[in-house]
């Protein structure tokens, strides 16, 4: 008996771990479905990454924009998430199933899909895909990749966080060190040397793939801001997910010092409101934009193909304004996205070797 | 229990069949009982759970469902046996997980680098995914003979470790390839020849793993082991008490530093049957987790092949199968986590109320056979 308890207690341990993971991703009890009386007979599939419709950021930003499409189309959607730690056949297996249930277009929310979309996608050529965050020279072409030029909406945050630093130190905190994020600290990196060259950046990444778990920490989060605040950065910017929500809540406590936040506007979420004070400005990420455009664009019949950039220029980076921190500088802020969008200046997306 | 009985061997012709009735009891049991908690949580909260388990056993019948759940099996049955290996002498090998994930790190980065014909190709990384596997376990073994230190600590710390050698390995310029166009976000290892890719049935659901027929033979290698052969004994004498295996002169030592190489090099298959059918590279997102869904499957199968087999059947019924909930029902897919937990849980619980209820019946039995002993004996002392 003794050795299924301590079985029993290392399997439930296990298992708990692994929950707990999936537990940040709570969601609503309630989601859309299918059955709503669409009257365009678009049927949208969404199939989300871990943490689904709730977790506050990526996924409820797509969310988003497919429930405005659905109010404004008529269209019907079925949604389903990804759960911690499946393999890639569980989501070759949610693609195919919406499929066959009719649904075209479908929109796959994160890079983790992009080998079970190329895959579906060959063998389905007339049923469109969408993927967020991800494309690859093999995909077919009725897979269309949603992009985004984060190093863009970073460089403005680093021009923001230059410009209100008073040591002259500012620190970025990475969730994971995946290629994605250094596009956010290569932009930032590059916002901040174009106000002042002798501002120092302090990088810290939580952590390195495979250990996702950078994004959904918030503990990481508060003990890497706490680190960067103690080393005298007085403007941070966080770019790692929900483990973001543990910088801010570090810089809150210390007076005079910034948080800067990301994909959506943070200083307006519920959970964040008591922090607003402290968040001098959110980097967003407008995937509702992009899941809006592209389901409008399949209603209009004139399909989004290939890799779509959502940039500066078309609305699909920014800067929020929430709380007006920033409005002293909007002039600065003003030009920097004039000569992006002018093309003057390039962003670079990958940080200094080193 | 385990099959760790005492006091039995005069009873085991007798009760044999009994005990077959009774060792399924158990987890008939638990799986009764998991089901009913899930029906009171989806009820409760207004779902109609008979729609959802429909759902469920619906996908099940079809063709490519089977399929499925079939291929995902072949993986689960891997993991259990390279876990149930370690059980079974007592030596609780949770780091299966670092090691299959290591393993075909190594596999996939050694099949990258070379592009030899299939029937050398393949042997050559399943060789490497083993050998990676089991020195990475021998770690954990080697620290348990010479220092004494768990092997439970020891192989979850070498989980983490093995994250971090995977991430500092899995990066542009060592195992992988650099950025060859693309945003992809996902770094991985250079994809693999074709010669790698292992056979597959062609069947009307779609292409089921030759792994299966690999899982089968593992299978019966594992059992063969451990009931024919003197390693297989003094694995299981070692197993029930290391003093009474020493005793009798058995290297408990050399036992356990074996057994965690083997469970390793077990462990290192895990990771094969998606490597050499279906991805063909290791990328950030190769699946986690596989080695702790072993050690369930492990539980709820007793250590036996055949138990393992069936609860890596159960298992992966349940985990192919809540793909489909929340797309055909709006049921959500965490029921089946919860069904898991419980079945978990319960299994545990059941063995042991199976085995009191066992030794209950024994008692009486020994009890009733005494007696009429005695009567008897009395009966010809009257006579005499």
């Amino acid at each position: 008996m003794r050795r299924t308890v301590k079985l029993a207690a290392v399997v439930l341990t296990g298992s708990l771990g692994i929950a707990s993971l999936a537990a940040c991703g709570a969601k609503s009890s309630d989601t859309t479905t299918a059955g709503s009386s669409g009257g365009s007979g678009i049927k949208v599939g969404m199939a989300y990454d871990v943490g689904g419709r709730g977790d506050q950021g990526f996924n409820d930003s797509a969310a988003a924009g497919l429930d405005k499409a659905k109010a404004d189309f008529g269209i019907q959607t079925t949604e389903a998430e990804a759960k911690t730690g499946e393999a890639d056949s569980d989501k070759q297996t949610r693609l195919e199933t919406l499929v066959t249930a009719g649904y075209n277009p479908i929109v796959a929310v994160g890079f983790v899909y992009q080998t079970a979309v190329e895959k579906v996608a060959k063998e389905h050529p007339n049923v469109k895909f969408a993927i967020i965050d991800s494309d690859s020279p093999t995909q077919p072409t009725n897979v269309t990749s949603l992009e985004f030029t984060e190093q863009q909406s970073s460089y403005l945050a680093g021009i923001a966080a230059a410009s209100k630093t008073k040591t002259k130190h500012v620190g970025f905190i990475g969730g994971v060190q995946s290629e994605l994020i250094k596009k956010f600290e290569a932009g930032y990196r590059a916002g901040v040397a174009s106000v002042d060259q002798s501002i120092s950046v302090d990088v810290t990444y939580l952590t390195t793939p495979p250990d996702f778990s950078g994004f959904s920490d918030p503990a990481k989060g508060k003990e890497a801001a706490q680190g960067q605040l103690d080393k005298g950065d007085d403007v941070i910017y966080a770019a790692a997910g929900a483990s973001g929500t543990g910088a801010i809540q570090a810089v809150a406590a210390k007076q005079g010092a910034w948080v800067i936040g990301v994909d959506t506007d943070q200083a307006k979420q519920p959970a964040l409101a008591k922090y607003q004070g402290s968040i001098l400005t959110s980097a967003l990420k407008n995937v509702n934009t992009a899941v809006y455009s592209y389901i409008q664009s399949i209603k209009n019949n004139a399909p989004l193909t290939g890799v779509q950039r959502f940039d500066l220029k078309s609305g699909g980076v920014g800067l929020a304004t929430t709380g007006g921190h920033i409005d002293d500088i909007k002039a600065k802020l003003d030009a920097a996205t004039q000569q992006i969008t002018s093309g003057a200046t390039t962003v670079p997306t990958a940080p200094p070797a080193g | 229990m385990t099959t760790t009985q005492p006091a039995k061997r005069g009873f085991l012709q007798r009760i044999d069949r009994e005990r077959l009735i009774l060792a399924l009891a158990a987890p008939v049991l638990a799986i009764v009982i998991s089901v009913l908690i899930c029906s009171v949580l989806l009820a409760t909260s207004g779902k109609n759970p008979i729609d959802a388990f429909h759902i469920m056993t619906n996908f099940a019948s079809a063709s490519d469902g089977q399929v499925k759940i079939l291929n995902k099996a072949t993986t689960y049955y891997l993991a259990g046996v390279a876990v149930a290996f370690g059980f079974r002498m007592n030596l609780f090998n949770i780091g299966a997980d670092g090691q299959y994930r290591l393993a075909a790190l190594f596999a996939a980065y050694v099949g990258g680098a070379v592009n030899l014909p299939s029937f050398i190709e393949i042997p050559l990384l399943l060789i490497v995914a083993m050998l990676v596997g089991g020195l990475w376990a021998a770690i954990a073994g080697i620290l348990k003979v010479t220092r004494g230190v768990s092997e439970v600590i020891s192989t979850i710390m070498l989980n983490a470790i093995a994250t971090g050698v995977i991430g500092v390995l899995l990066v542009p310029g060592i195992f992988a390839p650099g950025n060859a166009g693309g945003v992809s976000n996902s770094i991985q290892t250079k994809t693999m020849a074709a010669s790698s890719n292992f056979f597959t049935i062609t069947t009307q659901g779609g292409s089921l793993y030759g792994f299966v027929i690999l899982a089968v033979v593992v299978g019966v290698a594992f059992q063969l082991t451990l009931s024919r052969t003197r390693f297989g004994f003094d694995l299981r004498a070692t197993g029930r008490s290391e003093s009474a295996a020493s005793a009798s002169g058995v290297n408990v030592k050399r036992m356990i530093l074996t057994s965690m190489c083997v469970s390793g090099a077990l462990a290192g298959l895990i990771g094969m049957p998606d490597l050499l059918t279906d991805s063909h590279y290791f990328g950030q997102n190769f699946q986690p987790g596989l080695g702790f869904t072993g050690i369930a499957i492990a539980l709820l199968g007793r250590n036996t092949p055949i138990g393992i087999g069936f609860a890596a059947l159960l298992w992966s019924f349940l985990d192919t199968t809540a793909v489909m909930l929340p797309l055909q029902g709006n049921f959500p897919p965490e029921i089946v986590n919860v069904m898991q937990g419980t079945i978990v849980i319960c299994v545990v619980v059941a063995y042991e109320l199976v085995r009191r209820y066992g030794l209950k019946r024994q008692q009486q039995r020994v009890g009733a056979q005494l007696a009429a002993q005695a009567a008897s004996a009395e009966k010809k002392e009257v006579a005499a």
